[in-house]
């Protein structure tokens, strides 16, 4: 009777549980896919955020440039024929470039279609042909084919932004400008070249003129400050916490400072930067050196926190054997325990360095975010840094700043795949296990 | 003598006096090194530590107080009735006087400026040579005696140490410097600036126009400084940013943590974590020119109306941006649970996916929450995302489609470019500051404790 009776519990509880199994495993399998969609979900944000700005980005390594025939009109540039640098320097550039494309084009007289057709020719273009003379004085008096770059809107309908099939209205070229551009090419004036001025030049108001070295000049001195400042001063807040403080509520303290300091909105540092380095000390606004130390101090607990898990994974046997042989403890941690976790170390420093290079948001409150053409000689110059020059073009109206814009991320992308690309071979190459 | 001459110079001296105690030490002992109380290379350090730090102190002391005590001596060089003009005045005409030494802008005309400049000139070279003379001859002094007290039973070695561990702790100090800065600076200008807008109006006021009137009769110039509509902007788009980043960050650490082969998660895990290494002028960027106008589209196709810069671009990018920073976290708590529990419920017959759901995700629970109230704190206070993407129409909304704004954009559009240091609109942005620090504070320090007191269940 008993057993008769446990045999159909048993039986129904076996039921119950074949009966569920189907659903049980439906939804074993479904929170199986939600994990890998997830993960898929994440992948492909990836791709689409790095494609987008791929293809908007590649364009902007290449610039259409105008040949022109150009005639180093004596009369025009060294009216008193003394060929000194500074007549030279000065002289009225864009007059020649106006008058050689009004040979190519006779038929337009109109005032303002003489305009639309100077405007085919970068606004910068003038510079680039005093250059040219102040190099090579000999160029006086004759005639030769120069390459300057094209305007904007030919830029843009070179790499194929302007469709040519819209009507004309909506263009920003006309049907007559399209024409002349046509023309250009079909004599062989117009071509695309690899865009040295983009890697080469300081900011414009140009897109055409305007070139990341400026920013990446500012990126480097705000950097090295950054690693000078930070790498010392976060290796030895780690020793001292790691291997010589004692347990107390003081330390502790200290700990909680730094553990709060690593999730302190970038923004907050930027604000005690304007008001303690610029307001208080007096350092120069703008500067790489004032950027480099608002960023130190933001960099500061990632390089601590990880110098000292790179000295907690050194063994204590490596001490005792110092200590054994009668090192002081100051001599055991700097012989001996130091050059371990430098590897480690450097790992760390070199992570912190990358998000220095890529923060923004404090350097727009210390005056990073001016317009900056000179390109910085030091760190007391006012300068700007790769990520605030993106920020800042990504805010410009004009269409061709927006390749330029995906073009200076590419370059950040870059750089920050090479640090840490480093990093993780640092690691690889001399993370020892004990 | 330029101040880095200056310092070149003190430089050779610390390397002369390190040789000179080296060979002092070797000296005393006769020769003997087994003598002496510490390496000869100790003494060395002792006598150039003896030489550096008097002439750094003076120097670093010089730096901080010459400039201001050569403005005090120019301005009391001025005459009587330059000299009472109001302070802004006086540092306009200071200005000038600076910019007449540097060689910048029109020369003046003026004699008195002239006259100021030369002055400031004359000051700054004998301030230079007084600092030279005084660090130079602090530094043979200090070397000198350092030799002087060089004897065999000497312990160098604990001098040098000592000096050492007192560099040590004052580097491990500058965390706490730097707490102490952060306060101090949004403390000192929030309080100004509750002395123009009272406290209550800043916290409960649901109006926010960051102006202040030049003229009193201006129209439509009266400041309204009511942060409500920051708070629920920020709020709206962190709360987008975690309904993105909570469900993807954790099925996908639960994925990698559990199900996940070996080569998956050796290929997935960096993967996910390159999103986390990208700068977020990237991720404003791709919210500002990809994403929002997406968003803008696919609603006014639905018949909805949106604007072009929505609360749910810069939210939806946002949460992108998180969700590396979720999984990281929420995988160490994963698999800090310890295998014995996942064991005792396979036992039982649950299935992987009933013991991840009813055991590992209780038991990991709290280190989850800390996780998540980390990754709050870095929505609320994410700047450039914002900037870029989330608009400045401080709209009292809770609608995602339209442009709401934040206390990071705020406090970037009342500093970025000129500003004048007493204007509320300025200390309106330190007073935001304050806000933002001490939400994060709370934020961080209660994620801390959940955190610390969870890691300790199981260790």
């Amino acid at each position: 009777m008993n057993s008769e009776v446990s045999q159909v519990l048993s039986k129904r509880n076996l039921d119950i549980v074949n009966a569920s199994l189907k659903r049980r495993h439906a939804a074993e399998s479904r929170f199986r896919l939600y994990g890998l969609l997830s993960i898929g979900a994440g992948i492909l944000m990836l791709v689409i955020l790095l494609g987008s700005i791929f293809g908007k980005g590649y364009r902007a390594f290449s610039q259409t440039y105008i040949g022109l025939d150009v005639h180093f009109d004596p009369a025009v540039i060294d009216p008193e024929g003394l060929r000194n640098p500074e007549a030279l320097a000065g002289a009225d550039y864009n007059a020649l470039l106006k008058r050689s494309l009004g040979e190519l084009f006779p038929e337009v007289t109109d005032r303002q279609e003489k305009r639309a057709l100077n405007r085919l020719v970068s606004g910068g273009a003038a510079y680039s042909v005093r250059d040219e003379v102040l190099a090579h004085p000999e160029l006086l008096g004759g005639t030769s084919r120069l390459w300057v770059s094209a305007g904007p809107d030919v830029d843009m309908l070179e790499k194929g932004y302007v469709d040519r099939d819209a009507a004309e209205a909506e263009r920003i070229m006309k049907d007559r400008e399209l024409g002349w551009v046509d023309k250009l090419k079909a004599d062989g004036r117009l071509e695309r070249r690899f865009n040295v001025k983009f890697f080469t030049a300081g900011d414009s108001r140009d897109p055409e003129q305007a070139g990341i070295w400026g920013a990446l000049m500012g990126s480097l001195y705000t950097v090295l400050v950054t690693l000078v400042l930070s790498l010392p001063i976060g290796v030895a807040a780690a020793i001292y916490l790691e291997e010589f403080a004692p347990r107390n509520r003081w330390v502790d303290f200290i700990e909680v400072n730094i553990n709060n300091l690593a999730a302190v909105p970038s923004i907050v540092f930027g604000l005690l930067g304007l008001a303690v380095f610029i307001n208080f000390f007096g350092v120069p606004r703008s500067s790489p050196l004032v950027g480099g130390l608002v960023l130190t101090l933001m960099t500061l607990p990632v390089i601590i926190i990880a110098a000292r898990s790179a000295l907690k994974s050194v063994p204590p046997s490596i001490r005792e054997a110092a200590m054994g042989i009668g090192a002081s403890p100051m001599q055991t941690v700097f012989h001996h325990v130091v050059p371990l976790a430098m590897p480690g170390m450097l790992t760390g420093a070199i992570i912190g360095m990358s998000r220095a290079l890529g923060e923004s948001a404090p350097l727009l409150m210390i005056g990073m975010v001016a317009f900056i053409v000179d390109i910085p000689h030091s760190i007391f110059d006012p300068a700007t840094v790769l990520p605030v020059q993106v920020y800042l073009w990504a805010d410009s109206p004009e269409r061709g700043f927006v390749e330029r814009t995906s073009a200076a991320i590419l370059v950040l992308l870059a750089f920050l795949i090479l640090m840490n690309g480093t990093a993780v071979y640092l690691r690889r190459r001399f993370e020892r296990r004990w | 003598m330029t101040k880095s001459t200056l310092f070149f110079v003190l430089v050779l001296l610390c390397l002369a006096a390190y040789r000179v105690g080296c060979h002092r030490s070797m000296q005393v002992a006769s020769g003997n090194i087994r003598a002496l109380h510490s390496l000869p290379g100790y003494y060395g350090f002792f006598t150039a530590l003896w030489c550096c730090i008097p002439a750094l102190i003076l120097l670093g002391g010089w730096l901080a107080f010459e400039g201001s005590i050569i403005t005090q001596m120019i301005v009391s060089g001025l005459p009587e009735d330059v000299r009472s003009q109001s302070p802004e005045q006086l540092g306009l005409i200071l200005n000038d006087v600076r910019n007449l030494v540097a060689g910048k802008g029109a020369s003046s005309q003026n004699l008195v400026l002239q006259q100021a400049a030369q002055d400031y000139i004359r000051l700054h070279a004998l301030s230079d040579m007084l600092l030279g003379v005084l660090a130079l001859s602090a530094a043979v002094i200090g070397g000198f005696v350092a030799r002087q007290r060089i004897q065999v039973s000497l312990k160098a070695r604990n001098h040098v140490e000592g000096a050492l561990m007192i560099f040590l702790i004052a580097c491990s100090m500058v965390a706490i410097f730097t707490t102490v800065g952060i306060v101090l600076s949004v403390l000192f200008e929030s309080i100004r600036f509750f002395q123009l807008v009272p406290i209550t109006e800043f916290l409960f006021g649901t109006d926010w126009s960051p102006q202040m009137a030049i003229r009193p009769d201006q129209v439509g110039s009266s400041g309204a400084f009511g942060a409500v509509p920051l708070f629920t902007g920020t709020l709206l788009i962190s709360a987008i940013a975690m309904a993105v980043a909570v469900p993807v960050g954790l099925l996908s650490a639960i994925y990698m943590a559990e199900y996940a082969s070996p080569q998956v998660r050796a290929f997935g895990k960096p993967l996910l974590e390159i999103l986390a290494g990208v700068p977020t002028v990237v991720y404003g960027f791709f919210a500002a020119l990809t994403v929002a106008p997406f968003v803008r589209d696919t609603a006014q196709s639905m018949g909805l109306d949106a604007s072009s810069e929505s609360a749910l671009a810069a939210g939806l990018v946002m949460g992108v941006m998180i969700i590396p920073f979720v999984s990281s976290l929420a995988d160490d708590f994963i698999n800090a649970v310890p295998q014995s529990l996942r064991d005792g419920a396979y036992a039982l017959g649950a299935t992987q996916s009933e013991t991840i759901r009813n055991v590992v995700i209780p038991a990991a629970l709290p280190g989850i929450v800390g996780g998540i109230l980390l990754a709050v704190s870095r929505a609320i206070g994410e700047t450039m995302i914002v900037v870029m993407a989330a608009g400045l129409a401080a709209n009292l909304t809770g609608n995602p489609l339209q442009a709401v704004t934040t206390v990071t954009t705020q406090i970037v559009t009342l500093l970025v470019g000129d500003q004048e240091f007493d204007s509320p609109k300025t200390l309106a942005a330190f007073a935001l500051g304050l806000v933002l620090f001490l939400a994060t504070l709370a934020l961080n320090v209660l994620a801390m404790h959940i955190v610390r007191k969870y890691r300790e269940q199981y260790e």
